[in-house]
């Protein structure tokens, strides 16, 4: 019997073969910290004496959901943070400004294909998009990686997404893992590693493949990953990286279901409050006017993001009482942005940019909404107070659609503009 | 290893950002966390929480988020076992390494209505829900035994 993309990267991990169901006790290839989680990683490793890490090579820190520091409180566990790397020779700190965790270990080709990632996070899914493997996992456990080194995890069972035909101009990546989700709800693949394959997979790009991964957990998936290929292998050869011969999923391997998406129907979507999984044709919502537009994220905060919003932009302005916050994924994208006169357009527009990171995704700072504000969001989560209050309400769709939307004042089919339908 | 308590009762896809807030991510004391515990959803489910000790949800209980305030504010508020129908991995995983006792039974999580007096036996696989008996699988034994010692960090008498 083969083995699935998951099987295949734990098998290398517990040194024998093993397939889903089997406990094994590993040491994953990264273990990735954040600012949010660095204080409780503190917390563990003072309170049990801990003095040396099992393997501070594997770690790099990213300080994304506070930055810059807004509180006294975030400040000091950043300061906290800054002073265990240095205690403990961890030479990976991405400090503030770098940008999100996800999007900076894979633009910076720090993860390789057929590596395992666990990271405080639980859009370490997101780094599925390069052949890996990618979970979030809690603090506690992390420390305990840090301090020993290696962890109890059980090999998950697989599905199989079969991405067929192309997609009609307008809709896009994330138009697509909406509309997966509206079918398999956000209880879809709790536990299981989702692959994505299929005839369409080709047409993806590493950044479209990045918002296809990220959303995987909200199906409830432990990993995401789209399988090496030709993609892939021009990632890593862009940044003189050498990646060897990569694994990929056995033809013969097994998956407990599979799903089938005919790409050209898919339209562009919107998720509506407050469950990600109440997915709905564009066209089919009632007039829903907003007050902020969030571009960025580790869903949709990439340069082709950027480039898509400053494409409906160009030229134009945001409706008045509308702010619209453009946040990139990470430093990278932003000088690229800048470079290529995106900055520029969207502050033109009106757009307000913020420091490269989480920006107002998880409502911590910069940009939380008002009582009974609307926003329409290019991230992942439209939870009740999920930015920051709980009688808001958060609209999740593509780049295009958020850009549209802060130019109508309202969720506007981007379609309506001929700039968004190449 | 046996946990009882009165129970508390949500719904079905309970997300991590209703049970702790992310803004308070940077509050590390499980005591402290605790004030915040299900805050978006106003003060009620807080208080029965503290007073009963048992949490019970339905499908994909925990979903969201990878933080691990949302099972430390819960043991912080008194919390002892937590019944769902399912669980979303990751605020499992959190629950077996913070040593909280949890089981996943979507009959069982059916029957019990709030207020419900609750008492599991995790390695016997039995419950009683006001005196009236129930089965449900219990956890594989490695993952018992980590519950049953306190968790990953804190060795304790099961
Ligand atoms: S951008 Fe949002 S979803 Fe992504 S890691 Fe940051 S807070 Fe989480």
């Amino acid at each position: 019997m083969g083995q699935t993309l998951a099987e295949k990267i734990m098998s290398r991990l517990a040194g024998r073969s093993v397939s889903a169901g089997d406990f094994v006790e590993i040491q994953p290839d990264w273990t990735f910290s954040l600012d949010d989680g660095i204080g409780l990683i503190d917390r563990y490793l003072t309170a049990n004496g801990v003095d040396r890490l099992a393997a501070p090579e594997r770690i790099a820190v990213f300080y994304d959901h506070y930055a810059p520091a807004d509180t006294p409180l975030h400040a000091h566990v950043q300061r906290v943070g800054r002073l265990l790397c240095e205690r403990f020779g961890i030479e990976r700190l991405y400090d503030v400004g770098e940008g999100i965790s996800h999007q900076v270990a894979v633009e910076s080709g720090l993860v390789r294909p057929g590596q395992m990632v666990t990271n405080t996070d639980s859009h370490t899914t997101t780094t599925g998009a390069v052949g890996a493997v990618g979970c979030g996992i809690g603090a506690a456990e992390m420390a305990y990686l840090w301090a020993h080194g290696r962890l109890w995890f059980r090999v998950p069972e697989s599905v199989r997404i079969s991405l067929n035909g192309r997609l009609a101009p307008g809709a896009s990546a994330k138009d697509v893992v909406l509309s997966i989700l509206k079918t398999v709800t956000a209880r879809g693949a709790i536990y299981r590693s989702v692959e994505y394959h299929g005839d369409g997979i080709g047409q993806f790009s590493l950044p479209e493949r990045m918002t296809l991964c990220n959303m995987g957990i909200e199906m409830g998936a432990k990993f995401a990953t789209v399988p090496f290929d030709a993609v892939t292998a021009e990632h890593y050869r862009n940044l003189n990286a050498e990646v060897g011969d990569p694994p990929r999923p056995d033809p013969d391997a097994r998956y407990v279901e599979e799903w089938s998406i005919d790409l050209a129907t898919v339209e562009p979507m919107v998720s509506v409050p407050n469950r990600v999984d109440d997915v709905h044709a564009i066209g089919s919502l009632p007039e829903v006017r907003i007050n902020q537009a969030l571009l960025g994220t580790c869903t949709n905060g990439r340069f082709e993001d950027l480039a898509v919003a400053a494409g409906i932009l160009k030229g134009r302005r945001i409706a008045p009482g509308v702010r619209m916050l453009v946040t990139p994924a990470s430093k990278a994208v932003y000088k690229r942005a800048l470079a290529a006169g995106i900055v520029e357009t969207l502050v033109e527009a009106g757009c307000t940019v913020t420091t490269p990171g989480c920006g107002a995704c998880a409502g911590i700072h910069q940009g939380v909404l008002a009582e009974d504000e609307v926003c329409i969001s290019s991230s992942s989560r439209n939870f009740v107070g999920r930015m920051g209050n709980r009688t808001a309400r958060i609209y999740l769709g593509s780049p295009a659609t958020v850009a549209a939307s802060a130019l109508a004042g309202r969720i506007t089919d981007p379609r309506s503009i001929p700039e968004a339908v190449p | 290893m046996r946990a009882d308590g009165v129970a508390t009762v949500v719904g079905d896809d309970v997300d991590t950002d209703v049970i702790f807030p992310a803004r308070y991510l940077a509050v590390l004391d499980p005591q402290d966390q605790a004030k915040h515990l299900f805050e978006p959803l106003g003060p009620e489910i807080n208080a029965k929480i503290r007073a009963g000790g048992v949490l019970v949800g339905g499908w994909n209980l925990g979903c969201g988020s990878s933080r691990e305030h949302a099972v430390t504010a819960l043991i912080g508020a008194g919390a002892r076992l937590v019944i769902a129908k399912s669980f979303s991995r990751i605020f499992f995983r959190n629950a077996i390494n913070n040593g909280l006792a949890v089981v996943i039974a979507p009959d069982l999580a059916a029957a019990i209505a709030d207020g419900d007096q609750v008492e599991a036996d995790l390695a016997a696989g039995t419950a009683t829900v006001n005196g009236v008996e129930h089965a449900f699988p219990p956890l594989p034994p490695e993952l018992l035994a980590l519950v049953s010692r306190g968790g990953l960090w804190s060795p304790r008498a099961a």
